[in-house]
This record gives C-alpha cells, sequence and structure tokens, in this order.
C-alpha cells in the first residue's frame, strides 16, 4: 500500500488505540468509593475474558474436539491452582497430541 | 528486579499465544496488499488484534478515515474498562508519566494476568509487557516476510495457549465466590446468542463481547455488590 493514506490510516488506527487504552489510565487517580462501580470494575476482568473464551475458543483449534479436550485439560489444572504458563503449555500439549489422532 | 522477572514470567504464555495470532495478522496483511514493513509497523504501534484486523480491512478502501475511527472505537472501548480497573489496583509510584507509557499496554490478555495481582507496581507491568510485545511484534514480520513455514499442527495448538490462560485466571476465583459464577455463566451464555442466533452474528466480536460483559457485570454488581474491595 503506497502514499500518504496508509499514515493517515496508521495514525488512525494506533492513535485511537493508544487513547481508549491510555486516557482512562491516567485520569482516574482516586479510588472509586461507588459500591456499584466498585463491584461492577470487581467483575468485568472474569466476564470480559469468559465472554472471549467461550465459545472463540471451540474454533481456535484446527478441530472443536481437540479444543474441548485442551479446555478440559486446563480447566482441570486451573482448578488445582497451577500456574498461568502451565496450564496454557498443557492446554497446547493436549490440542497437539488430541490432533495426531483426528 | 524481583518484580520485573516475575512479570516476565508471567508473561511467556501471552507471548507464545501472541506469536501465532500475530503471525496470521501479518500473513492477512500482506496478501491485503500490504508491505511487511506496513505490517510490522501497524503491530508495533496498536497491539491489539480485533482492532489491526478490522483495521486492515478498511485500509483497502481508500478514503474511510471516520469509518476507521468509529470501528476502532467500538471495537476498543472495552481497553478503556479494562484501564479504569487496574487504575484502581496500582501502587502509589504507578501514576503520572508511567501511566501514559505503560496504558499502550493494556491488552486483554496483558489486563487478565495484572488484574489477578492484589496490587500492581511498575516493575511488575512493565516486566509483564516484553514478552508479549516481542512476541506480537516479531510474529506479525516472521508471518509478513515467510507466510506459512510452520507446520499447521503446531499452529493450531499454539493458538489455545491465550485461552488457556483466560481459564486460569477465571476458573479459580469461580471456585471462591458463586456470584463471580452467575457472572460467567451469564456472560458466556450472552456470547453464544450473539455467535449463534442469526441477525445478532453479524455484530462485530469487539462490540458484542462489550456488550455480554459489560451488561453481565452490572448485572452481577446490582445483585451481589462486593463488601470490600
Amino acid at each position: 500500500m503506497n502514499g500518504i493514506s496508509f499514515w493517515i490510516y496508521l495514525l488512525i488506527l494506533a492513535g485511537s488505540t493508544y487513547l481508549i487504552r491510555a486516557v482512562p489510565f491516567a485520569a482516574v487517580r482516586k479510588k472509586i468509593q461507588n459500591r456499584f462501580i466498585q463491584s461492577f470494575l470487581y467483575y468485568i476482568p472474569y466476564t470480559v475474558l469468559a465472554a472471549m473464551t467461550i465459545p472463540a475458543i471451540f474454533y481456535a483449534t484446527d478441530h472443536p474436539l481437540s479444543a474441548f479436550f485442551g479446555l478440559a485439560v486446563a480447566a482441570v489444572l486451573a482448578l488445582c491452582k497451577q500456574s498461568l504458563t502451565v496450564v496454557a503449555a498443557s492446554a497446547c500439549a493436549a490440542v497437539f497430541l488430541v490432533e495426531l489422532f483426528l | 528486579m524481583e518484580q520485573f522477572k516475575r512479570g516476565v514470567k508471567a508473561g511467556i504464555p501471552i507471548g507464545l499465544g501472541y506469536l501465532s495470532v500475530s503471525f496470521t495478522f501479518g500473513i492477512m496483511a500482506v496478501s491485503y496488499g500490504l508491505y511487511w514493513w506496513q505490517a510490522v509497523l501497524i503491530s508495533m504501534l496498536t497491539v491489539t488484534s480485533a482492532g489491526q484486523l478490522a483495521g486492515i480491512g478498511t485500509m483497502i478502501h481508500p478514503g474511510q478515515y471516520f469509518q476507521m475511527l468509529v470501528s476502532q472505537i467500538t471495537i476498543n472501548i472495552r481497553y478503556s474498562f479494562m484501564s479504569i480497573s487496574l487504575s484502581q489496583k496500582t501502587d502509589a509510584k504507578f501514576r503520572g508519566i508511567w501511566r501514559w507509557i505503560f496504558g499502550f499496554m493494556m491488552t486483554d490478555e496483558i489486563f487478565a494476568v495484572a488484574s489477578a495481582e492484589d496490587v500492581i507496581c511498575r516493575s511488575f507491568f512493565a516486566g509483564l509487557c516484553v514478552l508479549p510485545y516481542l512476541g506480537w511484534a516479531g510474529g506479525t514480520m516472521v508471518g509478513a516476510l515467510l507466510g506459512s513455514i510452520l507446520p499447521d499442527r503446531l499452529m493450531s495448538a499454539l493458538s489455545i495457549a491465550i485461552y488457556g490462560m483466560f481459564i486460569a485466571i477465571v476458573l479459580p476465583e469461580m471456585k471462591k465466590s458463586r456470584p463471580v459464577i452467575c457472572a460467567v455463566l451469564c456472560a458466556v451464555l450472552m456470547r453464544c446468542a450473539f455467535y449463534y442466533i442469526p441477525f445478532l452474528e453479524n455484530i462485530s466480536d469487539g462490540i458484542a463481547i462489550t456488550v455480554c460483559a459489560v451488561v453481565s457485570a452490572a448485572a452481577a454488581a446490582a445483585l451481589f455488590p462486593v463488601e470490600e474491595a
């Protein structure tokens, strides 16, 4: 892609993404006292991650079945309080192994 | 330094996951007619998956600057919630210029790991950003330059890494708290509705995820307010 157009697009893309992230991060300096907002902010990480994981995880790998096994392995290890790296790597290994047989 | 190292280590699964995602982005960007260095520049300056993908989709049309802005805002607005959420957990030194610097790296995955901390210090956050950034930029470059060289099987296995990490963050909290179970189930059910119901499936991923997450978290906050945060 040639010309000034690329740079304008890049500026809008990178600039808007940066401002959306950094402005609220820098602007909110005080402890929020409102109980509803406090609660909302406590729940939001989990709801975001849940909405991002299911059902997308089933379409991430080559086959939904391998993803299902990856999910199961990850779930068991996560409930056993394993670290993020261990859980993620084991899920990858499970997918790899299952796909050998598919 | 201890904290920095701990951060780097926590960033390993994110970096790995990003490698496979950005690799795909690199391949796509080149297939859309961008040069390899343009793809890498986009990744280095933006660091977001859904936004970049939508971005290169817009770039192939001339002059759609306003559409670019609107779609980026709707896809990325979830980052604002994440930033506000983390702003409550940072320690006393993590403010001012540091927020402007590290706000740049507020991705879904970095947010996820950082939010599992009780208190976030600068060095931990800085360490946490290193491998994801390298993975994101490096993966884009490899994908854009070399196309499909990694075996499919390996790519398939790597692509679940990010989700494995999400599961490792969410499940332990569900085990501890019944309201979190309700909030998570609500978000998942809503997300599935957006995914599978005709009409709703046309809504972009970024908007759908934001709506599901915000509605579920707001409902949980109204029904089960937390005692002391």
